[in-house]
């Protein structure tokens, strides 16, 4: 009996492992047949597959940035949504297909094979740095243009296939600096950051670089790690007896909001400044937000802008999916927007394959002009795929977000 | 001066969490000769019981604690049915592989139940914080409980080992086996009792644990869970007021030298201490060697 029950699970387990194996033989020649049957039907019938330009996303949709996945994912719906109705990309309808990376890199290395499958040619994402650099290091085999709305560190444009919506970490850590330094907010500045992070660790350092020319004082600069994210007060602690005016906080909205709660309670005075990651925390669930009053964060889209494009997206948005869009689902927006130029450009149509877009998409989003976009005017891209345009931003006041010259 | 007393009394705070959880670790390896590294996932399962409890259904709060417990025995009694009792007689790695699978198992299962988002744990403690000094010092109401808590289940666990009959039983199994059966004591109640007394205290830890740092997510119960076993084992393994002394004087390490070594290196100045104690002095502060006669 033992033997028999062994042998079946021996049997049991080598067949998991080789379902499991990505290019395996056995339960792959299922998948194969179906495979070819769709490549025939591809071939044979263009208002099927290859009739529509297959755009995939990718980010958090589940796990502490969710706020993120869901913003960039409703973001490229509302984007697609909009250029079907008025007639497509050179003509050709838009099709998306979003899946969930949980901010993790393997995960998202996952969620792009499954994008493949499906037949993806361009991605919008991931959403977050980690996953980014994961899958567009698969990218660049794969030759796949890959344009991140919100992933910001700063190796994610090295691959030349690589291009971000969004300014990267060093400039968003160099500007943060700028900002506080023209505008005068403070003078004696304490960070803490995530070291385990390199979203957070990019702007950190960025920050701590530009702040002496900005006539700014470090009077502490303290940090902790993903995985004993809890307990802030000793940091606080420091901040509190350094005497800080300012407390620069380049990390996520979920952290940021467990410094506040933690700060009110040890009665830490002093004005807080975020970053992009920022944007999210008066959705935090439980969280008083009568704590963030006053808070800053760098931001290029404000939601209570006054423009056509804003506001029409505010609404559409809102009316979709009831609740107010956060600067992700913006950036997201606009990244459609601009692949769309550069594909109407570059004369793209979808019945190329996944490299040959990619090689018009490389030659031509250095060339379109987006003069009025969400996240900024006159928005241009460099050849390595940085973007140049300016950055705004936002204080929360009773409760929202208002924009600051 | 007034900074050193902050630190101190954040670090007692932390180190009275820890110290909560060091007492179910050391008092199952002094009975069972197991280490349950599954501990630190059942204190999360009792956080998810609570906030299910008082949240989702709306129940008060000593309610959901009862609750919790009830939850974490019972889950405590299986898993030692499941997934330990068949290993008793086998190497003592492999019921140490088991627990870490299990406490993967249960990490898992909590995500699948609950998602990865973080959830906010309302605080169950309704003492309002001490502020001393002109609020130059405050002292949060989380940290008073658990202190408090912490010293009633050790007196509360010395008292039941020495007095009745199940403590002394418990005592016979964990120095001979044989010779307990042999006088007539149930062993494997015994230790299900042990581990069922083991996961209540882990769901009373996650209680406080969740509302000193009110957020919950399925890795909630791992790190403390590590750090206290290196509190037990400082304390002295098997000794359960030597998981009281470990566990406060790990909390106030850690924030001591957060505050003023590095923030960077907490961590690994903490486990660092585990290194340290088990070449220095493996039986740890309060631990008793023991001599065999061969």
């Amino acid at each position: 009996m033992r033997k028999f029950v062994s042998a079946v699970l021996a049997a049991a387990m080598a067949v998991s492992l080789a379902a499991c194996g990505g290019s395996s033989p056995a339960p792959a020649s299922t998948a194969a047949a179906a495979a070819d049957k769709a490549e025939a039907a591809d071939s044979a019938a263009p208002a099927g597959e290859g009739a529509a330009f297959m755009i995939g996303g990718m980010g958090p949709i589940n796990g502490p940035a969710a706020v993120y996945g869901k913003a960039t994912k409703q973001g490229q719906e509302i984007a697609a949504a909009e250029i079907n109705a008025a007639g497509g990309i050179n003509g050709y309808p838009v099709e998306v297909n979003y899946q969930d990376d949980e901010h993790d890199a393997e995960k998202a290395v996952n969620a792009y094979n499954t994008l493949k499958d499906w037949g993806m040619q361009i991605l919008l994402g991931a959403t977050t740095s980690a996953p980014t650099i994961a899958v567009g290091a698969e990218a660049v085999n794969d030759r796949i243009f890959v344009l991140t709305p919100s992933g910001t560190a700063l190796e994610i444009t090295e691959p030349s296939n690589v291009f971000r919506v969004c300014f990267s970490d060093p400039a968003q850590g160099t500007k943060s600096a700028e900002y506080i330094g023209t505008h005068g907010i403070a003078k004696k500045i304490a960070v803490i950051y995530d070291s385990s992070d390199v979203y957070s660790s990019g702007i950190h350092d960025n920050f701590v670089a530009e702040a002496p020319n900005q006539g700014l004082e470090i009077v502490a600069d303290e940090q902790y790690t993903g995985d004993s994210n809890t307990d802030f007060s000793t940091q606080l602690q420091k901040f509190k007896e350094a005497g800080a005016e300012l407390i620069f906080l380049p990390i996520y909205y979920s952290d940021a909001s467990k410094i506040l709660t933690q700060a009110s309670q040890l009665g830490v005075e002093a004005s807080w400044f975020g970053c992009d990651g920022m944007d999210g925390i008066l959705n935090v669930e439980n969280f008083d937000t009568s704590l963030a009053e006053g808070l800053m964060l760098l931001t290029p889209f404000a939601v209570n802008a006054d423009d056509e494009l804003t506001k029409n997206f505010v609404k559409s948005y809102t009316d979709t999916y009831g609740v107010a869009p956060i600067q992700f689902a913006a950036d997201s927006y606009d990244g459609m927007f601009q692949l769309k130029a550069a594909l109407e450009m570059g004369n793209a149509t979808p019945d190329m394959s996944a490299e040959e877009i990619c090689a018009i998409l490389e030659e031509n989003m250095p060339k379109i002009v987006i003069e009025h976009g969400l996240t900024g005017e006159n928005m241009t891209f460099t050849p390595e795929g940085e973007p140049n345009k300016a950055p705004k931003a936002v204080v929360i006041e009773n409760g929202e977000y208002k924009s600051i010259e | 001066m007034l900074s050193f007393l902050s630190y101190f009394f954040s670090g007692l705070s932390l180190g009275s969490v820890y110290a909560i959880i060091a007492l179910g670790y050391t008092m199952v390896y002094g009975i069972a000769k197991m280490l349950n590294f599954a501990h630190g996932d059942i204190i999360m399962v009792g956080g998810y019981v609570t906030f299910v409890a008082c949240i989702s259904m709306g129940l008060p709060a000593p309610a959901g604690i009862l609750l919790a417990m009830a939850a974490c025995t019972l889950l405590g009694v299986t898993i030692e049915r499941i997934a330990y009792k068949p290993l008793r007689g086998a190497n003592s790695l492999a019921v140490l592989i088991t627990a870490i699978g299990v406490s993967y198992f249960l990490q898992n299962f909590a995500l699948l139940m609950f998602g990865a988002d973080p959830k906010s744990f309302t605080s169950v403690v309704p003492i309002p914080p001490l502020k001393l000094f002109d609020n130059q010092l405050i002292i949060s109401g989380e940290t008073i409980s658990t202190i408090v808590c912490c010293i009633i289940i050790m007196t509360g666990l010395t008292t039941f080992i020495s007095k009745t009959k199940q403590g002394q039983a418990m005592l016979a199994v964990s120095e001979d086996k044989g010779a307990a059966t042999l006088m007539g004591i149930n062993v494997n109640r015994t230790i299900a009792l042990t581990f069922a007394i083991g996961s209540a205290l882990a769901a009373i830890a996650g209680v406080l644990l969740c509302s000193a740092y009110p957020t919950l997510t399925p890795t909630t119960g791992a790190m403390p869970g590590i750090k206290a076993f290196v509190a037990a084992v400082l304390g002295g393994i098997g000794s359960i007021p030597g998981a009281l002394i470990g566990g406060l004087l790990l909390g106030i390490l850690e924030n001591l030298s957060k505050a003023y070594i590095s923030s960077k290196l907490s961590d690994a100045i903490v486990f660092s201490v585990l290194i340290i104690v088990l070449l220095v002095r493996p039986t740890g502060i309060l631990g008793r060697k023991i001599m065999e006669k061969v």
